[in-house]
């Protein structure tokens, strides 16, 4: 049998020490890494329990919060100022996945889930360059009604399968991250990568980094913030698409706004180009519809996919439309 | 099929056809059900009591021991390995490193296998278990992508699975037809099976339909489903010299026995199949190769096995329902009259297995029309062998009708129940028999006034509720009353007055053990807590299949020919000196611990006083049911009126269904706790076969691709709503018990309900399946403004 090392860390230092090693891999919840373990797509030689950092939730001197990456997904979601003041946030937990994978779950474990294309779990008989780079992709003519229609490229069509992340997305979150080589911290935005020439490397941690926070910004208008997914059954399903977003309205007009997008891209997908569109413009359907419409004006769908366009841009109308019509 | 099995199935056919001929004239009192059954005339007992499974508390606590659970010393774990490929030969398969890996104590493939006799499919010889004919592990021939190359024992069940892990096939691959386009294009074949042949032609249907003046005429799909039966297929088998037991979960334990001895060239008698508990069968719980595999393993490793299959395994060995594309053509006067019906369409099928997925069958006896033309066509695909599935036929093909009968309706302008009422027959419509019992009106009616189907806008897309659109929808579902040969049960009664019943039943979780208690003691005249069942037993009488909804009719009918010969036994034991002297079996019936005359119960006398006046501790009997014939004489089958309400989010084209409600004609009710768990069962099923079931096979290469629970969507409890069922109770004169099945009749009409309910809340006609929100986005309207 493929045996590997389990140390269960008590402190971050000793943590990175023991994930800076060859074959290393950080357990949360262990709700995907250890699925993907048992159909040996993940072959870990040590897994390092980080389960016991830090789950404390914190709010810092300027107002942001500071959300240990042990933290289970459920604490996040009833977290009281999560609730009052980052809606978006807990909406977005509670609609994916079941409560008790959300009892397990961690938020840096969410953040590094990967993705659930058909192909990429199918080891015996399907090809995946995610999976085993250079080996051709069987979602592009296969089975791809799920799969993305941002930011793909001809070596990879899957998507990212995190509600929560979307959310952290649109709420500018900051990831902290801590390696044995010191620690640094970067948006969320840009800690994913698109999949390009190399689906197989779907962030930019290095070797043995560990994600030991999310830090949320001081958002006061993220009061006024909403998540809604779409999808297939009423609950236990992933995103067809999913919109996070948070509007800044002064006497009817927009000031300032965050959109993020589920479902439809190797990472969450922040909608800066409908985000611009929308500063400054009056609270209308028109506004909403052009705003979506820029944003999705890229969309290269497949085959099976083709409605994902159609219904992200509804989405967006909707929700957006919603949160204007919201007291704040 | 080979030659020789079609050959088979058209004597079949030719010889069933001869005998429905005597049979359908022959006098009533000749034939099965030609008396009613003296039980129909009992109305305030056991039967039809709202009455707890007797074998609940034992699974509510874990103590009922399912086929993976039943422990035996020196016991090895099995693993299998599928192939990747739809079709080829094994090239080659280094079992080195597998042999190697600790723990492992065998490693089978078609090299070191057994050999094993070939096994007919059940649909071509009925003392048959086996799907289909393809070898089991006897040679390199790879049939299917995801068929069985290796089976790995060892010490545990993780030791095999990681072994399995180090088998690295590689293959010769050949042209597979894995495309049902290619399928058709090679030809299609009219279905036929088990002495049916799926063609009727009355009139001419083409030339009456292109002259009616309405007309529907609409091409319909259905999709591949997987059986997901809660508990996994487990097997565990010990050999003991030439004698095989087997631990099985499966819905034909006589006939997997008969399966089991025929492969290994053994008796009959030298395999015992046990399988007192199914955690959920649907058609899916046969004799696949899981179980020979196991057997042959068992006996090169001179151990024990054990063979769970995985998730993915059943997904992978396990065939369901196939794909179907039908054809609906309904024409009609203006009145609504129908003149022609048209239902025909190809259903995909192995080259190695026979099951032309009968979606006709509900069709031939549903409506009047003056012309029909009804036809299964076949084509052969290279995949895993298709099986019956809950409402086999009729789940897909009452999906077509009933959506057909719902727009022709609508180019009418008719109530659709009206239509459907207008065109109801007076006698089958295909053979001319007559109906043995026929409440459709009824349920409609009254199923109509709880549903409040009044207040349906017969206007598509006009009711809104804030983002969403309601619509209300209806139709019908049918079933035929099955009972199989092969009936037999043992019953006996002590002195204490204590009864046992026994047959070869099979308890899938539907309430078999409780329902046969409930009709034994009601028999014999003794409560519920006298009479213990034993059943799961392959050494038990009878040799009649958990399939078809037949089973309560199989063995109740057996227990009522096995209780008439115990009653005769009695009488003669009590002899001269009792109350019941001088009366015949027929004249007497079960009472208060004893037998009592029917019409004067006065003169009775008690078991106890009977065997201790005859210095007996018990009688038994044993008794064979006689054929069904009866359903050769009279039009046999169950119907259902289904009500639907949906929401359809205007934004999203989400699918919500908020109510439901089943009225089902299907004779009396023996359980009404049981059989209401069966009704909704079968409607949940509808639910996810209108929404969200669909296999991923992959046309490329024949592979399932979403093998698991997460991408194969059934319906989660949001998904489901409160579900209402009523029934009429009305028993049928000529059915055992007066009862009908009630396993599949659930699930028929359920589908074209949510379907027709759909299209009125939005004006759209989805008419391949599942409906997902994507099929309904182009019509809802753009503006996400409520109304």
């Amino acid at each position: 049998m493929r045996s590997f090392r389990y140390i269960r860390a008590t402190d971050t230092t000793s943590a990175v020490r023991a994930g800076h090693a060859d074959g290393a891999k950080y357990l949360g919840g262990g709700t995907n890494l250890v699925d993907l373990m048992r159909e040996t797509i993940e072959r870990p030689t040590t897994l390092v329990d980080v389960t016991h950092l830090s789950r404390q939730i914190t709010e810092l001197p300027d107002g942001a919060l500071l959300i240990g990456g042990a933290a289970r997904n459920t604490a996040v979601a009833e977290h009281r100022l999560v609730r009052t003041r980052y809606p978006v946030l807990t909406r977005a937990i509670v609609a994916g996945a079941s409560a008790q994978i959300r009892n397990m779950a961690t938020v840096a474990g969410n953040l590094l889930q990967r993705t659930r294309c058909a192909y990429f779990y199918d080891n015996d008989g399907s090809h995946c360059n995610k999976r085993q780079p250079g080996q051709g992709c069987d979602a592009i003519a296969g089975f791809n009604r799920m799969h993305a229609i941002l930011g793909a490229s001809h070596a990879c069509v899957a998507v990212h399968p995190s509600d929560m992340a979307v959310a952290l997305a649109a709420l500018d979150a900051t990831v902290h991250l801590e390696s044995v080589e010191g620690v640094r911290s970067l948006p969320l935005t840009e800690f994913y990568r698109l999949p390009a020439e190399q689906p197989d490397v779907e962030t930019v941690l290095k070797p043995g980094e560990l994600i030991v926070a999310v830090q949320l910004p001081a958002l006061p208008f993220a009061v006024r913030s909403t998540y809604r997914k779409v999808r297939d059954r009423a609950s236990y399903a992933f995103a067809l698409v999913s919109v996070a977003a948070a509007l800044e309205i002064e006497d009817g007009l927009i000031t300032d706004a965050r959109l993020a997008l589920g479902g439809v891209a190797h990472k969450p997908w922040r909608a800066g180009k409908a985000e611009a569109v929308l500063r400054g413009k009056p609270t209308t359907e028109a506004t909403y519809t052009a705003a979506a419409v820029a944003e999705l004006a890229d969309a290269q769908p497949l085959e099976e996919n083709g409605f994902k366009v159609e219904l992200a841009r509804r989405t967006i109308v909707a929700v957006l439309g919603q949160l204007a019509g919201e007291r704040a | 099929m080979s030659l020789r099995d079609k050959i088979q199935q058209g004597v079949m056919a030719a010889a069933m056809s001869a005998a429905q001929k005597v049979i359908a004239v022959a006098p009533d009192e000749w034939l099965p059900g030609g008396r009613p059954d003296p039980l129909i005339h009992q109305k305030h007992g056991l039967v039809g009591a709202q009455i707890p499974r007797i074998d609940g508390p034992q699974k509510v606590m874990g103590a009922a021991r399912f086929a993976a659970e039943v422990p035996l010393e020196g016991m090895l774990y099995a693993a299998l390995v599928y192939s990747t490929i739809a079709k080829g030969r094994l090239a080659a398969l280094d079992t080195s490193a597998a042999e190697c890996a600790p723990g492992v104590v065998l490693v089978m493939t078609h090299r070191n296998s057994p050999r094993l006799k070939s096994l007919p499919p059940f649909t071509v010889d009925m003392r048959s278990a086996a799907q289909d004919d393809v070898p089991v592990l006897q040679n390199d021939r790879i049939y299917w992508n995801g068929q069985p190359i290796a089976l790995v024992l060892a010490e545990t069940q993780e030791q095999a699975d990681h072994a399995k892990s180090l088998l690295r096939p590689s293959y010769m691959e050949e042209h597979a037809v894995t495309r049902l386009a290619e399928a058709k294009a090679a030809g299609v074949e009219t279905g036929s099976m088990m002495g049916m042949r799926f063609n009727d032609e009355i009139n001419d249907a083409e030339k009456m339909l292109a002259a009616s003046p309405v007309k529907v005429d609409e091409f319909y799909s259905t999709p591949r489903h997987n059986h997901n039966a809660l508990e996994l297929h487990a097997v565990t088998v010990i050999w003991n010299g030439n004698s095989l037991t087997v631990h099985d979960t499966t819905q034909k334990i006589a006939h997997t026995a008969w399966s089991l001895a025929h492969a290994f060239g053994l008796k009959t008698k030298q395999v015992r199949v046990l399988s007192p508990y199914v955690g959920g069968g649907f058609g899916g719980k046969g004799l696949w190769q899981h179980q020979l595999l196991a057997a042959a393993a068992a006996r090169l490793a001179g151990r024990p096995v054990r063979l769970v299959l995985s998730r993915e395994g059943v997904y992978r060995i396990i065939g369901g329902r196939t794909t179907t594309e039908q054809r609906v053509a309904i024409g009609a006067q203006r009145d609504g009259r129908f003149d022609a019906i048209i239902h025909e369409g190809v259903a995909a099928m192995t080259p190695n297995n026979n099951m032309p997925e009968p979606f006709i069958m509900g069709t031939r006896s549903r409506y009047a029309a003056r012309a029909f033309r009804l036809g299964v066509g076949t084509v052969h695909l290279d995949m895993m062998a298709n099986t019956f599935m809950r409402g086999p036929g009729e789940a897909a093909g009452t999906f077509a009708l009933e959506c057909a009968v719902d727009e022709l309706a609508m180019r009418l302008g008719m109530d659709p129940i009206a239509l459907r009422l207008l065109n109801e027959p007076q006698k089958d419509p295909i053979n001319g028999l007559p109906f043995s019992l026929r409440e459709v009106e009824k349920i409609f009616r009254d199923g109509a006034e709880r549903f409040g189907w009044n207040r349906r806008n017969p206007v598509p897309a006009q009711r809104r509720e804030g983002e969403w659109l309601v619509g209300m929808g209806v139709a019908s579902g049918t079933y035929p009353h099955n009972r199989m040969p092969g009936g037999a049960a043992r019953l006996t009664v002590t002195r204490e007055g204590h009864a046992t019943v026994e047959f070869a039943g099979q308890e899938m979780g539907m309430g078999t053990a409780t329902v046969h208690a409930q009709i034994t003691a009601e028999r014999l005249g003794l409560p519920m807590t006298h009479v213990a069942v034993a059943y799961g037993d392959s050494l038990l009488p009878g040799k009649v299949m958990a399939v078809g909804s037949a089973q309560t009719a199989s063995f109740g009918a057996a227990i009522a020919a096995t209780h008439k010969k115990l009653v005769k036994e009695l009488i003669s034991l009590a002899g001269n000196d009792s109350p019941l002297a001088g009366l015949s079996p027929d004249e007497v019936g079960g009472l208060d611990g004893g037998l009592a005359k029917l019409d004067e119960p006065a003169r009775h006398e008690s078991y106890a006083s009977i065997l201790t006046r005859a210095r007996r501790v018990e009688v038994s009997a044993q008794a064979s049911a006689p054929l069904p014939l009866e359903s050769m004489h009279w039009s046999m089958h169950s119907h259902s009126a289904m009500f639907c309400e949906v929401k359809v989010n205007t934004v999203t084209g989400e699918i919500r269904v908020s109510r439901i409600l089943g009225a089902f004609d299907c004779g009396r009710i023996l359980n009404a706790k049981t059989a209401a768990s069966q009704f909704r069962g079968g409607i949940i099923m509808g639910l996810g076969m209108a929404l969200m079931e669909e296999s991923k096979f992959d046309e490329r290469n024949g592979r399932i691709m979403n093998a698991n629970l997460s991408d194969y969507h059934v319906p989660v409890h949001m998904d489901v709503p409160e579900i209402d069922v009523m029934w009429t109770d009305t028993p049928d004169p000529h059915a055992p018990m007066g009862a009908h099945g009630v396993g599949e009749i659930g699930i028929t009409g359920t589908v074209a309900a949510v379907a027709n309910a759909i299209y009125n809340a939005t004006g759209k006609r989805v008419r391949d399946l599942p409906i997902t929100p994507d099929k309904l986005l182009s019509v809802l309207p753009l503006s996400h403004s409520a109304g």
